[in-house]
């Protein structure tokens, strides 16, 4: 593929809002190019806010998103999704659409409006279908699929839009476990693949720790604390971050951080035994 | 999962993404070819039939300007100007609903759901009424009228972003009171007939002339193009605002082109026809079925719109022994279909 070049993403004293309520309170944040980040923080810390600001959903109130030095603003609509993907949350799949016409909407930033389908077009979706291995599922309707094939599907989507920034709000959520780590899996290939820089925001800590080359911690609208996941991964920052008592151990499978919680029920008396 | 990022699609993957997108382009063409022929042949027939049945030869002379005795009068006078209004009207309708259906994700966001279409008629209504204006004059009232509509529904339905289903109630709720205020206004107009009170209540043919289809086509000639290239951007808005916008789609800009557009179209048509029941409701939800779920919509159910008014004026005057307004009729296909809607949608969220 071909987004080869390395994009900086970079927040600068970034304050964003809904209505009379500030979300993100002068925010800064320099994506690493080439990296997996992770976001991790309790609901409503803020973290698909500053992800949405990252991609120009939600307009700041003060400060800058900028894009290779632009602010993301000033950029045309259509260059920005040359350069930036994202995928939200929940996004809709219209009723019957097939995978391969799904993957293809991918391709909207590089279409003029009266343009014409191109060979081009079809090798970056042969592309998407091939690196997220949903070529036996390109001529199923969407609402066919199983969650995690689904999921792939929206990667491949995301994929083909060949951005060198991809942005994704959550997407392991809904999923069971074997489709969370297949999801995951995945984007490290693209990553390693392609250089892809990605930012996510996910729910489960040690999937966050366990996947990324950085970790990012929010608490009410700010950074906590960022770096390499077994800096980042502490007691001391679970306590801060969700409120919750915790050990933190070396996961014997990756040997990265794993956050235990210790609840007030369940944990034994006298440690371990 | 093995690590299975390539740097080039197998060119068997390439073949078959290009034989998926050659297969929906193909039935897409088919079916939209089917929809215009069936269109020009129901326009040839309401051209025909009546109480003189005049051959497709000399349809062709009078359209064509020759003076053909007897048929230049009925054809050319009497029927032309009815069945151009069915056409103009039939497109707007259906250009118009499928448009704020696609754009707001729910096939009961159609303008003549949402109050608009009763909006754009209650004005007429006053219009001619108590202003005693006509032609020009209504259409502008009824075009302002539907985009103030437009921008109350908007508005009375916002709340730090816009729900599908706050604003279709709203919409109801302001349609049920135009429709009143349009019954009062006929009710002070006691010099007017049983069928032009139709007219404004269902939408009706009767009494077609080109002073009032002319405006409708001048509208769609002006505005189809500006639709049709809002159509791609139309179609990633089925994604979702966030999906959308994500792929470079100026998401505010589209919908307040398409909202004007397709209230501007509503509205004059409205002015022409009256605001012939369900047209704009059932149009995107028909065509989607016909196209299948690929592509715009937006060309399928304009002529879905003109198969649609032909069909139920050929139906309401030849039918039965009783001639009923146009609108009666579609009225009657589209109340059983909005139930179904409102019965499915409550079981399954669907889009068209």
């Amino acid at each position: 593929m071909t987004c080869k070049q390395k994009h900086t993403l970079v927040a600068e004293e970034l304050s964003v809002g809904y209505q009379d309520r500030i979300v993100i309170e002068d925010l800064n944040l320099t994506v690493s190019p080439g990296e997996i980040t992770a976001i991790v923080g309790a609901n409503a810390c803020g973290k698909s806010t500053l992800l949405r600001s990252l991609s120009r959903l939600l307009r700041p109130r003060s400060g800058l998103v900028l894009l290779d030095g632009t602010a993301v603003h000033k950029i045309p609509a259509k260059r920005l999704a040359q350069q930036l993907g994202l995928l939200p949350q929940s996004p809709i799949a219209p009723e019957g659409i097939t995978v391969s016409d799904l993957v293809g909407r991918g391709r909207h930033p590089h279409q003029r409006v009266l343009s014409r389908w191109r060979a081009e077009d079809d090798e970056a979706v042969a592309d998407a279908l091939e690196a997220t291995d949903t070529v036996e599922l390109a001529e199923r309707p969407v609402d066919e699929l199983s969650g995690g094939q689904r999921q792939r599907v929206w990667i491949a989507m995301a994929l083909a839009q060949r951005t060198g920034i991809l942005l994704l709000d959550e997407p392991t959520t809904f999923l069971d476990v074997n489709h969370q780590v297949e999801v995951l899996d995945l984007l490290t290939d693209l990553n390693r693949a392609l250089q892809t820089t990605i930012v996510m925001v996910l729910h489960d800590l040690n999937l966050a720790a366990r996947y990324s080359d950085r970790l990012i911690a929010m608490v009410d609208g700010q950074i906590h604390a960022e770096g390499d996941p077994a800096e980042v991964l502490t007691a001391e920052t679970v306590g801060r971050v969700f409120g919750l008592t915790s050990k933190i151990i070396t996961d014997p499978v990756s040997g990265r951080p794993l956050m235990l919680p210790v609840g007030r029920h369940g944990a034994s008396p006298d440690g371990p035994a | 999962m093995t690590a299975l990022v390539s740097t080039s699609g197998s060119a068997s993957t390439r073949d078959i993404v290009a034989g998926d997108r050659g297969r929906r382009a193909f039935r897409r063409r088919v079916a939209l070819a089917i929809l215009v022929g069936a269109a020009v042949v129901l326009a040839a027939l309401s051209l025909m039939v009546g109480r003189t049945f005049y051959p497709p030869g000399e349809i062709l002379r009078v359209v064509l300007g020759e003076e053909v005795p007897g048929a230049s009068f009925t054809v050319g006078r009497l029927r032309l100007p009815r069945t151009a209004l069915a056409v103009v009207a039939g497109f707007s309708f259906g250009l118009a609903g499928v448009t704020f259906q696609t754009m707001l994700r729910n096939p009961l966001a159609s303008p003549d759901i949402i109050g608009i279409s009763s909006g754009a008629s209650a004005a007429a209504t006053f219009a001619i009424v108590m202003l005693s204006l006509d032609g020009a004059g209504v259409s502008v009232f009824a075009v302002v009228s539907g985009l103030v509509v437009a921008l109350l529904v908007y508005l009375l339905s916002y709340r730090g972003g816009v729900a599908g289903t706050r604003l279709i109630l709203v919409g109801i709720g302001l349609a049920a009171m135009f429709k009143s205020a349009t019954s009062y206004f006929l009710s002070r107009a006691s010099e007017w007939d049983h069928q032009e009170a139709m007219r404004w209540l269902t939408g009706s043919l009767n009494g077609a002339t080109w002073s009032g289809t002319v405006p409708v086509a001048v509208a769609l000639v002006v505005l189809v193009p500006l639709l049709l290239g809002q159509s791609r951007n139309l179609n990633q808005l089925a994604l979702g605002d966030d999906t959308a916008s994500a792929l470079g789609v100026r998401v505010e800009r589209t919908r307040l082109i398409t909202i004007v557009a397709a209230v501007v179209l509503i509205a004059f048509a409205t002015a022409a026809a009256g605001p012939v029941a369900f047209v704009a409701f059932l149009s995107g939800p028909i065509a989607a079925r016909v196209v299948g779920p690929t592509g715009s919509l937006l060309l399928p159910a304009a002529f879905v719109g003109v198969v649609l008014v032909l069909v139920a004026d050929l139906v309401g005057q030849y039918a039965t022994g009783t001639r009923y307004p146009v609108g009666v009729v579609t009225g009657v296909l589209g109340a059983p279909y909005l139930i179904y809607l409102i019965i499915s949608t409550n079981r399954a969220r669907g889009a068209l």
